[in-house]
């Protein structure tokens, strides 16, 4: 015990050395050396313009993997994320095209209608005691059936909402700074990250959903009501589904019902990539979208070097088990 | 085998080494084993002759579990022979000891409920056919039914386990330790799961396997079954042996005292009038077969230990009474009230805190800091905004609590897995405290914690009787209920067999009531 105590005293607090911050610490090596990597070996890789390109590939896994980052931490998965995008970008294109509805409007809608479609897979893991893994699997199908149903398998454009475009591919920040030319779909996934890790470090929500994921059953024996907590953590959730519906819709001017299966297996990556436990009750947002980043540079460094494209998904695939183990020898050092 | 047996015991003779007659089955001397902190078995000797059934008995503690677990190899002892057939031999892993014809009948069966009692008995080694590819599941029910017809008990070899009650699903474990030709055979509490007839069988099937020379060692609590089946008894004592004596002769009371030991005439004993106001009363509580009709009284300021055997149902009764598992009826009254407790938020709210015997499980969040472990029940209390943690507020209230409590901790963001068990108890304690909560349930509050810390934790639970608290112990070790107590209920196979007073009463009137089974009551 006085040993265990001299030692981490001597750290300067194990608060800055949780094994979840080691590894984000690891993940963001890493991007910088792939960065490097690329920057020096393939040409036009360092331009802004690809750069650009790189941060509007990243948003929509970003805000996904978001979303399924408080799912992890809550000892949780959800696989409904992917088709849940696609979802609320249908509903929110009925709601503005179909039925006219003003933008904002349009943009409440669909983050409701995925907080809803989240607190209902919420409902059947806390009160059906049905396993997150085939919950959310049967709410994957669900929603991709539903997306299918509600817009007649045929994609709806956005041509009547003129300004939809301002949710991703614009670059407002680009009029008030001329050359920042950032799109605003990867403000907004700095935003929902900013505000997540937030709610996550500093709410009763984070608290509590860090709780469930770490010792369900303490939690349960301390008063708290597991339940509920539980299923605002689906609908947290699928409210941000409903943000990547946005962006991924006003990107392609259009919401594409078929688009989405295969999106919650990147999103996931991301947040394990970034430190997130599979296993629950450790994880960060920033550590997430350090992983989206992560596997969107090797997509376009990869590619910018000419290698064939489908190597980026085996180097992924070798990454997620990398960042696994490393997860997994932090854990037993500690 | 058996000429092998007579052969060794014939150079044993012409050493004249041994005298006896009979050649011993197992023979352990000398045994030490230590754990980190704990000193679990000192010089233990223990033997066991074919064809006898020989008790191992012994307070939970005593040591019995782990020089079983020796014998079976399952741990490698510090010190001491151990001779099988009167040759040393090393039992370095399970297997080992299985080649020497060792097994042992767990309390909890480890069987595949999914697969039938023939795939049970043969698992790992399945009979072969077609060039080693397919499993030959005829020979392999063959072979099951032949077991169980030595056996002469009447189970289908191509029934799932899963399906069966527990008595049946012993006796497959039995099969399959005689698939392994075990002539020594250890039970650990073999009929604590078992109905009268099922015990009437399996002693039928002990009584077979004693006639056919195999040696029994037989963890026990319970007095009558010793008499019933036993031609030895040894007893064993905070890690030490005491004695080895028949069965039949010996009576009860001696083998309940050399158990529990001669008490310390100037041990500590609870003192401090408890006040008149009552602040829980359950009445006729019941939950299947683990709770049945348990009443009982606490008051303001006062310990109530409760005592008994493990499996006894005081575990059980606090869950209840805590919301944690439902009850299938009874009243529980708080200050007077009755109450609706349905879940633990029920009871948090009612002021009721339970704290596991399980820290680690259902206690603490291992991996979250002091802070959030001692203000987690109360986390409503510090937000801002109705949603913001204020973290500040937090941190003091953690400080004032560890300061208090004395928790030893660098600070109060150190993950609680990383305190002692003392201190993680505290923590606990800590939590429930600013929760004001005012009836507080330990469940073991001392298992796992070294001694130093042991004293400091009767200590804090006397100040909060003083203080007004209304407390219940449950603990297995009789001197720590005997310390604590105000009052002491014993309970044994789910019911309150009796209430004792905690200043006068001795290990032995406990003892004496935590083995009363209802048919004596």
């Amino acid at each position: 015990m006085t040993d265990t105590t001299l030692k981490t005293s001597g750290w300067g607090g194990s608060r800055l050395f949780t094994t979840a911050t080691v590894q984000k610490a690891v993940a963001f090596v890493v991007l910088i050396a792939l960065l490097a990597f690329f920057g020096l070996f393939a040409p036009n890789f360092a331009t802004w313009s690809n750069m650009v390109g790189i941060m509007q590939a990243t948003a929509v896994n970003g805000v996904l993997g978001v979303a399924v980052t408080f799912v992890i931490i809550s000892g949780g998965i959800d696989l409904s994320i992917g088709t849940m995008m696609t979802l609320t970008a249908v509903v929110a294109g009925l709601l503005l095209t179909n039925l006219g509805m003003p933008l904002p409007l349009g943009i409440i809608g669909a983050i409701l209608f995925g907080a809803f479609m989240g607190s209902i897979s919420g409902a059947v893991i806390a009160y059906m005691k049905i396993p997150p893994f085939i919950a959310t699997l049967g709410m994957m199908q669900i929603a991709r059936g539903l997306a299918l149903v509600f817009s007649g398998a045929t994609p709806i454009y956005f041509n009547d909402t003129p300004n939809y475009g301002l949710l991703s591919p614009v670059s407002s920040i680009s009029a008030l700074i001329p050359g920042l030319e950032i799109p605003n779909g990867v403000l907004i996934m700095f935003a929902v990250a900013a505000v997540s890790s937030i709610v996550l470090t500093r709410t009763i929500v984070g608290r509590m959903i860090f709780a469930l994921g770490s010792n369900e059953e303490a939690a349960r024996l301390s008063g708290i009501k597991v339940n509920r907590w539980k299923i605002l953590t689906y609908a947290i959730s699928g409210g941000i589904c409903g943000v990547a519906g946005l962006i991924v819709s006003a990107r392609l001017n259009s919401a594409q019902p078929a688009l989405g299966l295969g999106y919650e297996l990147d999103a996931i990556a991301a947040a394990v990539i970034g430190g997130t436990s599979l296993s629950g009750g450790r994880g960060t947002v920033t550590g997430t979208i350090i992983g989206a980043f992560i596997m969107s540079v090797l997509t376009n460094g990869l590619r910018v070097m000419g290698v064939q494209e489908e190597w980026k998904i085996v180097v992924t695939g070798a990454i997620i088990i990398v960042a696994v183990f490393i997860d997994i020898v932090l854990r037993r050092k500690a | 085998m058996a000429k092998e047996a007579d052969d060794r015991a014939g150079e044993e003779n012409v050493t004249g080494a041994q005298p006896e007659a009979l050649p011993t089955l197992v023979d352990m001397r000398g045994i030490e084993k230590s754990f980190p902190g704990v000193r679990a078995l000192q010089n233990v000797r223990f033997d066991l002759r074919p064809g006898e059934v020989h008790a191992l008995m012994g307070e939970n503690g005593a040591g019995k579990s782990t020089l079983m677990k020796i014998l079976t190899g399952v741990y490698q002892p510090d010190g001491g022979e151990i001779r099988v057939d009167g040759r040393p031999v090393t039992l370095r892993d399970p297997q080992a000891a299985q080649a020497l014809g060792i097994s042992i009948i767990h309390q909890e069966l480890y069987l595949m409920n999914h697969l039938t009692a023939a795939q049970n008995i043969f698992i790992g080694r399945e009979p072969r056919k077609g060039f080693g590819i397919f499993v030959d599941e005829a020979k392999l029910r063959r072979d099951a039914a032949a077991i169980f017809r030595r056996m002469r008990v009447g189970i289908d070899p191509a029934a799932e386990v899963g399906h069966m009650t527990v008595a049946r699903q012993q006796l497959v474990e039995i099969a399959k330790a005689l698939s392994y030709d075990a002539r020594v055979l250890v039970m650990d509490e073999p009929t604590s799961a078992l109905n009268e007839t099922e015990v009437e069988h399996l002693f039928t099937v002990i009584d077979d396997l004693k006639a056919n020379g195999a040696g029994i060692v037989y963890i026990t609590h319970k007095m009558d079954e010793v008499k019933r089946i036993a031609d030895r008894v040894t007893v064993m004592r905070d890690g030490q042996y005491i004695d080895t004596l028949p069965a039949a002769t010996t009576p009860m009371a001696t083998i309940i005292q050399m158990m529990v030991g001669r008490e310390l005439a100037d041990q500590h004993r609870a003192t401090g009038r408890r006040a008149e106001e009552e602040v829980l009363r359950v009445t006729r509580l019941n939950r299947g077969d683990a709770i049945r009709d348990v009443s009982f009284a606490l008051h303001k300021g006062e310990i109530l230990g409760f005592a008994g055997l493990m499996g006894a149902g005081r575990t059980e009764v606090a869950r209840a009474i805590f919301g944690a598992d439902p009850i299938d009826s009874g009243e529980i009254r708080v200050h007077g009230r009755p109450r609706r407790i349905a879940s633990p938020a029920d009871a948090v709210a009612n002021g009721i805190a339970y704290l596991s015997e399980d820290r680690k499980h259902f206690g603490l969040v291992t991996g979250m800091s002091v802070r959030d472990n001692v203000t987690m029940a109360s986390w409503g209390r510090f937000m801002s905004g109705g949603l913001f943690m204020r973290d500040g507020a937090l941190g003091d209230v953690a400080k004032d609590y560890v300061r208090r409590l004395k928790v030893k901790t660098p600070h109060v963001h150190q993950e609680t897995r990383l305190l002692s068990g003392g201190n993680q108890q505290k923590v606990v304690i800590a939590k429930w405290l600013l929760r004001d909560c005012d009836i507080l349930i330990f469940d073991e509050p001392t298992r796992g914690i070294d001694v130093g810390a042991k004293a400091e934790i009767y200590r804090l639970l006397e100040d909060l009787a003083a203080q007004g608290k209304a407390i219940i112990v449950i603990s297995s070790e009789l001197p720590e209920v005997l310390r604590l107590s105000h009052r002491i209920a014993v309970m044994c196979e789910g019911r309150i067999t009796g209430e004792l007073d905690g200043r006068t009463a001795t290990q032995e009137d406990i003892m004496t009531l935590a083995t009363q089974r209802a048919e004596a009551a």
